[in-house]
Order: structure tokens, then C-alpha cells, then sequence
């Protein structure tokens, strides 16, 4: 590991003063420590928050949570609230990594965390997004975890997270401090950014920008689901995963959110998909249409490509549980 | 830096980047955690830092100069075994042994868990976290065994939890 200054941050205002060029915030550290023993991060300076009061769960009066940035991931999943009101959230993150790194990931931290992709990892390796314009390995090479959706010749990424999928398809705002003092709301489908030629960029995020909050509306109505896909029964990340709540009134679906994990390299959603569902009678036809649309845009790579149908049956199976069909 | 480690103070003058693991073994001689991956993969280096089972290879000493911070050394003696690790003993819960301090670390940090009704990802019902085996196995699926212990270290973990034959059984989702 490179070595780095270390300062403990007393508020989030002095946390985001001492932001800059070369330093990085560190909260659960369980991603950042993991990435700089490898020296694919080589942060100068780290400024610990994990001590700031930023760890409670607040139920709003507009009936939505605030959820701190650092609520560790397995509290999260735990309250009753989120368990009552969300449950798709819960079973996101329950879905994720161990119960060791649950209890110390923290909900800003999961938001921000960086792809798994093998090549990222490996510093002998090129890649675009740990060293832009050294080319992308993943291309050509081992893509078994990789991106069949919005990925671009330069990276073929996936967004890791579980949590995010639940988050996206609940619509979720996240809420930041930045070095100026502003506060800003970035709604989370404008939050995360597609590879295009920039893949080190990944959120929208300026730099020194901290999340302090999280917030999710209120409850939404209907059915709620969380399934993933993954090589192994527990702690592996998602091949294919997808977070939904559907609403199926008077036999016609009246709303539907579905996100995905595994497919890109953020949570994806697909609102025409969506909007095609909506006022539908659910049937398998309609389902397989819905996935007709979803994947239209869908590229394998060789060792991926059967992500394709994966998404294709994973999709409507949980059409299919979400209404009853 | 001070540190309070299973009941006791320590000081230690540290590299900034020692990890809470490296810092028990490396510099305090508290060598029962044990390192595998150093990655948080494998779950040998579990403790329990305010009563939460967490990776101690995967977080900063400097971090945790407030904390308490209990190891495989804290929960008991050989003369005065914790009930897990006289489970894990009479269960044959391992083979080489090298995972056993995390898995007892983290068999100990789980039941507090479920005692708060924690659910896991094979809770049928996310209210109620009522335990069997399927869920021992989810929730201790952050610590490996090479040898494969698995069965025992799971009937260990189950007699201590109190867990009847058709307890064991119920499957959960």
C-alpha cells in the first residue's frame, strides 16, 4: 500500500474543507482498503467520517426515510421500516457481501463502490478506468461479469452494488455537501454515469463532494422483489439481478419500477420498457415483449453473452411472481 | 496510538497504514486472528469491535483507537472455554484449525445478531429471524473453511444456539 496522510474529520463541513486533488473520504473502508492494498487507489490523504453523525435512519413527515450516509449496511436492512416500507431494499442488501462486511460497508460507501471487473484489479493489466487510455483487457479477454448493456469500446464494466439496483428502482435521492458549503439533490437516476470515453468518471460527483443522506419517498404501492443471479448460492455478486415493485390493479399493471444489476455499469432501468407494462393486462406475452425491449440494445462479448437470455428469463420470472401470472 | 483490546489498554506506535488485524498480530502479539486473504474473502481475521463481527484485515488500527475490540483471546481461556469454543471442540468444527478463531468470532457476532431478529437473505419472513441450519450456513457464508469443516462447525453453532433436531430442519424461504 502507498502510504497517505490521515485525518479524522469532526463535521462533515471540515470533512469536505479538507476534500482535494489526491484525497479520498473513508467511512467503512472496505472497498477503498481492499483497492489500495492492490495500489489500484492511491489516495494521498484520507479523511475519516466515520465518526460523524451521519448514522441515523429518520422517517421525514412527507412519509419518505433519510437515511444517513453512514448507516452500515446491515442496520439498514434491518430496520423495520425499511423491512415494512421497503423490503426490496432489505433484501438487496441482504442479497450482498457478508455479514462481516454488511455490518462495516456503509450506505454511501456501497453507492460509491467500484467495479469488480478483473482487469480493474489486476495493475499489470490494461484498463481504461484505473489508467485512462491504456486500452481495455476486458475486451476480448475473460467477460464473464461484464456489462450487455451501455458499455462502450473503451469499458465493459458493471456496477457492483446490489443496493443501488433496490435504490434505483425506488426511485432514491442522494444528498451531498460539497467544498463550497452548497447542498445538492441528485435525483439517483442522474447520479451514475455510463463509460462512454471517460469510464474513470462514475457518478456525477465533483471532486471533494461528500454524501451525507440518502432519501427514499415514501412507500410505494404493489408487490416488491429482489432476485439475483450469481454463481454461487451466497457472497458473490450479482451475474443478473433485479430489483421491482409493481402495482397490478383491476387486473391491469398501474405502475411498475424495475431495475437491474449485472447488466451495466450502473443500476439500469429502462423507462419505455416500463411504460409498456403500464395499464397492460400482465401475461407472458406481454412479459416477453417487455424483455424484447429491455435487451433490444443488448451486446455480448463472448464469455457473457449468455447474460442476454439470463436477463431475458430472470426479467420475466419476476414479472411473473410481481403479478401473480 | 492507545487501543482497548479485550479488556485491556494498549499503546503501540503505528504505520499509519496497519490494519486492525496486523496490528493485534505484528505489534501486540495477538497472533489467534488469523490472516488468509487480507482481502475480506475468507473471514479468518473476524473480531468483534463493539460487539459487531466485522473483517479486521480490511480496516485501519487508526480507526479504532476508541472502540472496544475483542479477539479469539478475549472470548475465553483454555482453562475457561467460551460455550463456542467447547462446541467447536466436541463438534470436531474444524481440521487445520486456521479459520476456527474467525468462525467462532464470527459464530458469536452472528447469534447477536439474530438475537436483535436480524434477518438474512433466506429469511422467508424479513420480521422474524428464527434459526436453522440453511440459516447458519447464509450468515456465516463469510467465513471459509478450506477443510470443509462445514457440517460440524455448524452443528457446533447450532447446539449452542439451542436449536432442536426439527428446528435445524425448517428450510426458509
Amino acid at each position: 500500500m502507498k502510504t497517505f496522510t490521515y485525518t479524522k474529520a469532526q463535521s462533515p463541513e471540515a470533512a469536505v474543507a479538507e476534500a482535494g486533488e489526491g484525497v479520498r473520504f473513508i467511512a467503512g473502508g472496505t472497498n477503498l482498503l481492499d483497492l489500495m492494498k492492490l495500489q489500484v487507489m492511491t489516495p494521498d490523504k484520507l479523511v475519516d467520517i466515520s465518526r460523524l453523525d451521519l448514522g441515523r435512519i429518520e422517517q421525514r413527515e412527507d412519509g419518505g426515510l433519510t437515511i444517513g450516509a453512514l448507516v452500515p449496511n446491515s442496520d439498514l436492512a434491518a430496520d423495520r421500516r425499511v423491512i415494512d416500507g421497503y423490503p426490496v431494499l432489505s433484501r438487496a442488501l441482504l442479497a450482498g457481501a457478508s455479514g462481516q462486511l454488511r455490518n462495516k460497508a456503509s450506505t454511501g460507501g456501497n453507492l460509491l463502490q467500484r467495479t469488480r471487473c478483473y482487469y480493474f484489479y489486476d495493475t499489470a493489466t490494461a484498463c481504461n478506468k484505473r489508467e485512462p487510455g491504456s486500452g481495455c483487457a476486458a475486451i476480448g479477454g475473460f467477460n464473464r461479469i461484464h456489462a450487455i448493456l451501455g458499455a462502450s469500446d473503451k469499458c465493459i464494466a458493471t456496477h457492483p452494488s446490489d443496493m443501488a439496483v433496490a435504490m434505483r428502482a425506488l426511485d432514491a435521492t442522494v444528498v451531498t455537501l460539497k467544498g463550497d458549503g452548497d447542498r445538492r439533490r441528485i435525483s439517483i437516476h442522474d447520479f451514475y454515469r455510463l463509460p462512454g470515453d471517460t469510464p474513470e468518471i462514475e457518478n456525477v460527483l465533483e471532486p471533494g463532494e461528500l454524501i451525507t443522506h440518502v432519501e427514499l419517498p415514501g412507500p410505494p404501492q404493489g408487490e416488491q422483489l429482489y432476485r439475483k443471479v450469481r454463481d454461487r448460492a451466497s457472497y458473490a455478486f450479482a451475474l443478473v439481478s433485479v430489483a421491482g415493485v409493481v402495482k397490478v390493479e383491476d387486473g391491469k399493471i398501474a405502475s411498475a419500477a424495475l431495475a437491474f444489476g449485472g447488466l451495466a455499469h450502473l443500476p439500469w432501468r429502462d423507462f419505455e420498457m416500463e411504460a409498456m407494462l403500464v395499464g397492460q393486462a400482465p401475461s407472458t406475452a406481454l412479459f416477453e415483449a417487455a424483455a424484447d425491449k429491455l435487451l433490444a440494445g443488448a451486446r455480448g462479448h463472448g464469455s457473457n453473452d449468455f447474460k442476454i437470455p439470463l436477463a431475458r428469463r430472470t426479467l420475466i420470472a419476476c414479472l411473473r411472481d410481481l403479478t401473480g401470472v | 496510538m492507545h487501543f482497548t483490546i479485550n479488556g485491556q489498554a494498549y499503546d503501540a506506535d503505528l504505520d499509519i497504514r496497519t490494519s486492525l488485524l496486523d496490528l493485534c498480530r505484528e505489534h501486540l502479539g495477538l497472533t489467534g486472528s488469523k490472516k488468509g486473504c487480507d482481502h475480506g474473502q475468507c473471514g479468518a481475521c473476524t473480531m468483534l469491535v463493539n460487539g459487531r463481527r466485522i473483517n479486521s484485515c480490511l480496516t485501519l488500527a487508526v480507526m479504532h483507537q476508541d472502540d472496544e475490540i475483542v479477539t479469539i483471546e478475549g472470548l475465553g481461556t483454555p482453562e475457561n472455554l467460551h460455550p463456542m469454543q467447547d462446541a467447536f471442540v466436541r463438534h470436531d468444527g474444524y481440521q487445520c484449525g486456521y479459520c476456527t478463531p474467525g468462525q467462532i468470532c464470527s459464530a458469536v457476532g452472528m447469534l447477536d445478531e439474530v438475537k436483535k431478529g436480524w434477518p438474512s437473505h433466506v429469511s422467508g419472513d424479513l420480521t422474524s429471524a428464527a434459526l436453522s441450519d440453511e440459516e447458519i450456513s447464509e450468515r456465516m457464508s463469510g467465513n471459509i473453511c478450506r477443510c470443509s469443516a462445514y457440517p460440524n462447525i455448524v452443528d457446533a453453532i447450532s447446539e449452542v444456539a439451542g436449536l432442536t433436531p426439527a428446528e435445524r430442519e425448517v428450510a426458509g424461504a
